[in-house]
């Protein structure tokens, strides 16, 4: 099973629900990996939506693509990864019509900058959805460098641009789709703890 | 009273210091004993003479020293200052609003000379005198928020107000206790509230939030929040954490009365005329331990404050390793004796130290 129960936490940290088919002319599903599964599962509530849905999918290793592929999309496209894809992306939500629904599912990283440019070109909060699938890496923000370091799965982990150790926070920015990373031994040079899977 | 303005460092060396007037007009943020959170908003139309309520933006002897730290992280750190786009107009009325605040309460340091929106303002400890055309970004050397706040005392988040909810928009900060404008920049009030332990659960933000948005213009408040912080080091900032952290560490029984420093934000709250944006100014005051224990009142109770004080709140303040090294220094400025009620140091009626 792909779906994970997160603990309460935070007002900062974004909460997701599960994908429900809307009505509407046009539909724009973004999924990474086991987001997948989220997909097919809203195809088999509604048989007349994929004719009307653009598929946005990015692998990550995961063999999916074939099934969605089935579901016979309007449009299908499956990308190497979320950075190849993102011009593609811009130009479907700038090219939406009023009504549009979109959907997001699979990793927090994906959702929340698919989510982010949804929002920068206008689409309504409310015609959004999420579903968290999959793997509960995080995308984190070097709070020093500034730096985002990409799929972060313990707690402490290494900044991937400064080498700093980082703790991995659950305060989270939208704008910049990721969590806030600060130094754990700045008050004790060398003093890192072992890292620990999150959530463990 | 004319400001003799202190030549002084808030990094390196720390040269840092109050003056007994600064020491006197301190703003001491506890009115008893103990300390919880509480939403302890208050108008902010003057005060008693000289303190630090007085005028709308006060100007002390720090002034062109905390715009020199100012300009030396924004050299390091650009992102210090930002505005989203719709934020403009917010950054032309923060604008007015110091400059009139300032040239009226300041008639000797600042003037404003208006014809239509033809401005000549004049700047005297700064040295500046620069003619601009109100609202024409292209006549200034930065944008209006920026231009302002580089020579403004305090830190600036300004909210934008929309779906009945405060967005932190666009800031200017630099002497901040520990977080982020460049993270937190587009949050709402909850969101950027979310790492505050303890006040969610107490309602404390709902109810600040609903104060806030009703803030009208001509009314503004003000509440004091406080923290510790070891070097008057202003910028606290996480960006830097990796750096001046380790500051914390460097407490001595011998040196905590004079690198243990009570830090005070006086923040105030003021509707903007056009935008609607709500101007957040955050003023920090730094005061060392030895100094504050010059003021009997305030040695007595701020031992017990920091003494009963939760411990999550000394925690997310960042002082609980020190805490049992304040208050072996502390507790030799309390002789158990009553405080009078309030903040004020009361020094005419206070009974000096019975130890």
């Amino acid at each position: 099973m792909s779906k994970f129960q997160f603990p309460e936490s935070i007002a900062s940290r974004p909460v997701y629900g599960t994908l429900e088919p809307r009505p509407g002319k046009a539909h724009l599903m973004i999924a990474d990996a086991e987001g997948a599964e989220a997909i097919l599962d809203l195809a088999a509530q509604d048989a007349g939506l994929m004719a009307k849905t653009h598929i946005i999918y990015i692998p990550k290793g995961t063999d999916f693509a074939e099934a969605l592929r089935a579901l016979e999309p309007a449009q299908f496209y499956e990308g190497p990864s979320y950075a190849a894809s993102v011009q593609r992306i811009r130009k479907v939500l700038g090219d939406a019509h009023m009504g549009l629904q979109v959907y997001l599912a699979g990793t927090e990283g994906l959702m929340g900058q698919a989510m982010n440019e949804a929002v920068s070109a206008g689409i309504p909060a409310s015609a959004i959805q999420t579903e968290h699938r999959g793997s509960i890496a995080r995308r984190m923000q070097c709070v020093h460098c500034k730096g985002i370091t990409e799929d972060v799965t313990t707690d402490p982990f290494v900044c991937s641009h400064c080498g700093l150790n980082l703790f991995v926070r659950d305060h989270y920015s939208r704008r910049l789709a990721a969590f806030q990373g600060v130094c754990i031994d700045a008050e004790d040079p060398g003093n890192v703890p072992a890292p620990v899977e999150l959530y463990k | 009273m004319t400001i003799q303005f202190n030549n002084e460092t808030f990094r390196d060396d720390y040269s840092f210091r109050n003056s007994d007037w600064a020491i006197k007009r301190f703003p001491f943020p506890f009115h008893e004993d103990s300390y919880m959170y509480s939403v302890n908003m208050e108008q902010h139309r003057g005060g008693p003479e000289g303190s630090v309520y007085e005028k709308r933006f006060d100007v002390d002897e720090h002034y062109l020293s905390e715009m020199r730290d100012r300009a030396l992280v924004l050299a390091d750190d650009p992102l210090r200052c930002q505005s989203l786009p719709h934020m403009t107009l917010a950054g032309w009325d923060t604008l007015e609003l110091i400059m009139v605040s300032k040239s009226e309460d300041y008639p000797d340091l600042f003037e404003l000379h208006r014809d239509g929106n033809r401005w000549r303002w004049v700047n005297k400890p700064m040295g500046i005198d620069q003619t601009f055309t109100f609202l024409d970004e292209t006549t200034l050397p930065c944008g209006p928020l920026e231009y302002i706040t580089r020579q403004t005392q305090g830190d600036f988040a300004v909210l934008d107000q929309r779906d009945e909810m405060l967005w932190m928009d666009a800031g200017m900060v630099t002497t901040q206790a520990d977080w982020s404008l460049d993270f937190d920049i587009g949050m709402n009030f909850f969101e950027w509230h979310a790492p505050v332990p303890l006040a969610h659960e107490m309602g404390i933000f709902k109810r600040a939030l609903k104060f806030l948005l009703n803030v009208q213009q001509g009314a503004p408040a003000r509440r004091l929040n406080w923290t510790m912080t070891v070097n008057p080091l202003l910028d606290t900032s996480p960006e830097n954490y990796h750096k001046w952290g380790i500051q914390k560490t460097t407490l001595t029984p011998e040196n905590i009365g004079a690198k243990q420093h009570l830090r005070v934000e006086l923040q105030t709250f003021f509707r903007l005329p056009r935008s609607n944006a709500l101007l957040f100014p955050i003023r920090c005051y730094l005061i060392a331990f030895q100094d504050i224990v010059t003021v009997p009142k305030w040695g007595r109770r701020l031992h017990r404050v920091v003494r009963d004080l939760p411990e999550e709140l000394a925690t997310y303040k960042g002082f609980i390793a020190n805490r049992p090294m304040m208050l072996d220094y502390l507790g030799q400025y309390d002789d158990g004796l009553p405080t009078s009620p309030g903040v004020w140091p009361d020094l005419g009626t206070e009974p000096p130290l019975q130890k």
